[in-house]
């Protein structure tokens, strides 16, 4: 191969690297204060609880852009025990509120899936309500990176 | 700031070595010099009644090659100071292996060259389907032969014939399932037309339609062998749409998917599997965790990460086996089930030295047939090396600091980065550089050598970004291969730190200047992910440099200061 002397100076076009920028990391993440305070106001003066509740998704986002998640909480779904709301957030977003699933008994079951956008490397947290006002919480960190190298 | 001088880089302290202790077959042999017969290489008690045959990350390595395994293999976390993260002197000691044996040459670094002219090239697929066939005569009815993928991708002839010739060769050895990482970068529809005529499974429980959410390939097979059921369920490398373009295989989703991992288990007993394989490229400290947490797995055959351990690593009841990689090594794990459990195993690391094997007549002909179009190619010599090159290892190895030359050379950059890649054969000194050296290094389908402008805050970021990848301390959130080779810049190393901490010092060499977060400089680099990145294949770009040198000089890198 020869290289004219243009050619071997000729700048590329297009997000480059090893890496393609899938997400751009610049982007002002909510005040962790934010997110506390969205959580107080969802559970009240419950107090926060572990269990019952899990949250799928992936260690590393493969699209920044499209992230799906899972959210399942064990409940009977009786009209006397039931999951009334769960509240899906993002940490390092801008706005940390996502979503909030609203269910009944006749639900049957408290699972729901949906697709997220992540800004960057950040904590998914899912709250959920019981009909009896009790809470439970998860978290997971999903890393957005920039890309790596092959292997 | 640093001078280039005051950059070295320092032997890692290897923590308190856990696991497994050296004990197994390689012990005897290890007292002795100079190479064992062939009979001795196959040597194996009679035991058990299924006889597992593990091959994996051959990198599309038809002819023995030379492969020098790493002299620095950092493990964070839990990993720390366990095989696969244990190198040199030490591997030697953990495994009791005399310096200097035979072994000594295929498992570690040290004397890498003086011993390659003793102990001479290793692997050789050929060679590899001699032992094959032997333990099929040994053990009839009762083997079973897979492959860890990373099969098809890897070399000049790989590349030309998009992986034809790997499916042929590997179809004349019979394997009877694969799954897969680098097979994915020829695209998904050449990878579904091969798959469609595949005359075995195609194995991948963590690959998935991305639309809908449904599998898209087959998760496991059942197989009869010696009077038992036996379940492989297929694990391909998890993090394909990031470590690779996505854009070669829009439709697909990966992942580590644990919980589908235990679904699997769970429905391949249910189905009377009396033992459960995980055939994974998941990479060993992935494969690690996976065994702690989901249960029910017998053997897990890790492929990914290149490693070569003489000894299962048993974590709770699952052993996992390492083979290595290039076709230096063929893993043999009999296994003794009865009353739909395994009782017993033996296992040997069978190391593949292709001066004392007989090549298979058969296969020698049909790797000469596939080559043959491009051997004038193959052969043409573009320089030598004054030193040895080589390339594994967590940070800089020679290979990649000579193509990082070419980068800054021929494409007048301040800085070159290159990937650190795991795969790539190795060049003694005084050896002529062929092509096909260059491509056993480079050849790929993403090439694109790109020119570039970054700021010194984006370059932190992307050294940053990488060094977790490698480096984070849950293996689940490792991905890829080791650290980016770098050129022209300096840095400093603290592994133990969290991302965006890990990094400092970083220098422009040429001028010593610390590297300025506000200032732009040319990057040069290849193996980009993104689609449609501009520039000449990353071969001709080392092919240019390398005539033009004639002889390359190797030095050892010194540029990289790591603290762990």
């Amino acid at each position: 191969m020869e290289l004219n002397r243009r050619e071997i100076l000729a700048l590329s076009g297009g997000s480059i690297a090893c890496f393609a920028l899938g997400v751009s990391a610049v982007s002002t993440p909510a005040l962790a204060s934010a997110t506390d305070e969205r959580i107080k106001a969802f559970a009240g003066d419950a107090e926060l609880r572990e269990g019952r509740i899990s949250l799928t998704a992936p260690e590393i986002a493969e699209n920044g852009n499209t992230v799906p998640i899972e959210v399942k909480v064990e409940s009977p779904m009786t009209k006397d025990d039931y999951v009334s709301e769960v509240m899906v957030l993002a940490d390092g977003n801008p706005m940390p509120g996502v979503i909030t699933f609203l269910f009944s008994p006749m639900s049957g079951e408290a699972t729901a899936t949906t697709r997220i956008r992540l800004a960057t490397t950040q904590n998914v947290i899912a709250v959920a309500k019981m009909s009896n006002g009790s809470v439970f919480m998860e978290k997971k960190n999903v890393k957005v990176t920039i890309g790596g190298c092959g292997g | 700031m640093i001078s280039r001088r005051e950059f070295l880089q320092v032997s890692v302290a290897t923590g308190a070595l856990l696991g497994t202790a050296g004990s197994g077959a390689w012990t005897a042999l290890a007292a002795r010099q100079g190479l064992m017969s062939e009979a001795e290489l196959l040597a194996f008690p009679e035991f058990g009644n299924v006889t597992l045959v593990h091959l994996t990350d051959i990198h599309a390595q038809l002819k023995p090659i030379f492969f020098r395994e790493p002299s620095i293999n950092i493990g964070v976390g839990e990993a720390a100071g366990k095989p696969p993260h244990v190198t040199g002197k030490e591997f030697l000691e953990l495994y009791k292996i005399e310096p200097g044996s035979p072994e000594a040459f295929a498992l570690t670094y040290e004397d890498f060259a003086a011993l390659a002219k003793t102990y001479g090239r290793m692997g050789g697929i050929d060679r590899i389907a001699t032992v094959l066939k032997s333990i099929r005569a040994d053990r009839e009815g009762r083997v079973l032969f897979l492959d860890g993928g990373d099969t098809w991708q890897g070399s000049y002839t790989s590349l030309k014939t998009q992986g034809a010739d790997m499916v042929e060769v590997m179809n004349h050895l019979e394997p009877d399932a694969m799954t897969a990482h680098w097979e994915f970068t020829f695209g998904i529809d050449r990878v579904r037309e091969i798959v469609d005529n595949l005359p075995f499974a195609f194995l991948g429980q963590n690959i998935f339609d991305n639309e809908w959410d449904e599998p898209a390939f087959e998760a496991y097979k059942m197989f009869e062998r010696g009077g038992s059921k036996i379940a492989v369920i297929g694990q391909a490398f998890p993090y394909l749409p990031i470590a690779n373009p996505r854009w070669m295989f829009p439709k697909l989703s990966f992942g580590i998917r644990e919980q589908n991992v235990q679904q699997n288990v769970d429905a391949a007993r249910a189905a009377g599997a009396d033992v459960v394989v995980l055939l994974s490229h998941n990479g060993f400290d992935v494969d690690r965790k996976l065994a702690s947490r989901v249960t029910g797995i017998d053997v897990i055959l890790t492929g990914h990460t290149h490693d070569a351990i003489p000894e299962p690593v048993i974590v709770d009841k699952t052993l996992l086996v390492a083979s290595g990689s290039h076709g230096k090594f063929l893993s043999r794990l009999d296994l003794d089930v009865r009353d739909g459990q395994v009782k017993g195993y033996k296992y040997k690391l069978i190391p593949i030295f292709s001066d004392v094997i007989t090549p298979d007549k058969s296969m020698t002909e049909l790797v000469d047939k596939v080559r043959a179009p491009y051997e004038a190619e193959l052969k043409t010599v573009v320089g030598k090396a004054d030193t040895l090159l080589y390339r594994r290892g967590n940070f800089n190895g020679t290979f990649d600091d000579l193509i990082c030359d070419a980068l800054l050379s021929e494409r007048e950059a301040d800085i070159a980065l290159s990937p650190g890649f795991r795969w790539g054969t190795s060049v003694l000194p005084g050896q002529d550089i062929t092509v096909e050296d260059i491509y056993n290094a480079t050849g790929m389908t993403y090439p694109a050598a790109y020119r570039s402008e970054m700021t010194g805050a984006r370059l932190k970021e992307i050294l940053e970004d990488v060094a977790d990848n490698l480096f984070n301390p849950d293996p689940y959130y490792q991905q890829g291969g080791d650290m980016v080779r770098v050129g022209g810049m300096g840095y400093a190393i603290d592994v133990s730190q969290t991302i965006g901490n890990r990094i400092s010092d970083m220098t422009l060499l040429k001028s010593g200047e610390p590297i300025d977060p506000q200032k732009t400089y040319i990057v040069a680099g290849w193996a980009s992910v993104a689609e449609a990145t501009e520039g000449p294949p990353i071969w001709d770009v080392v092919t240019s440099y390398i005539k033009r040198v004639g002889t390359v000089q190797g030095k050892p890198n010194q540029s990289v200061l790591v603290k762990a």
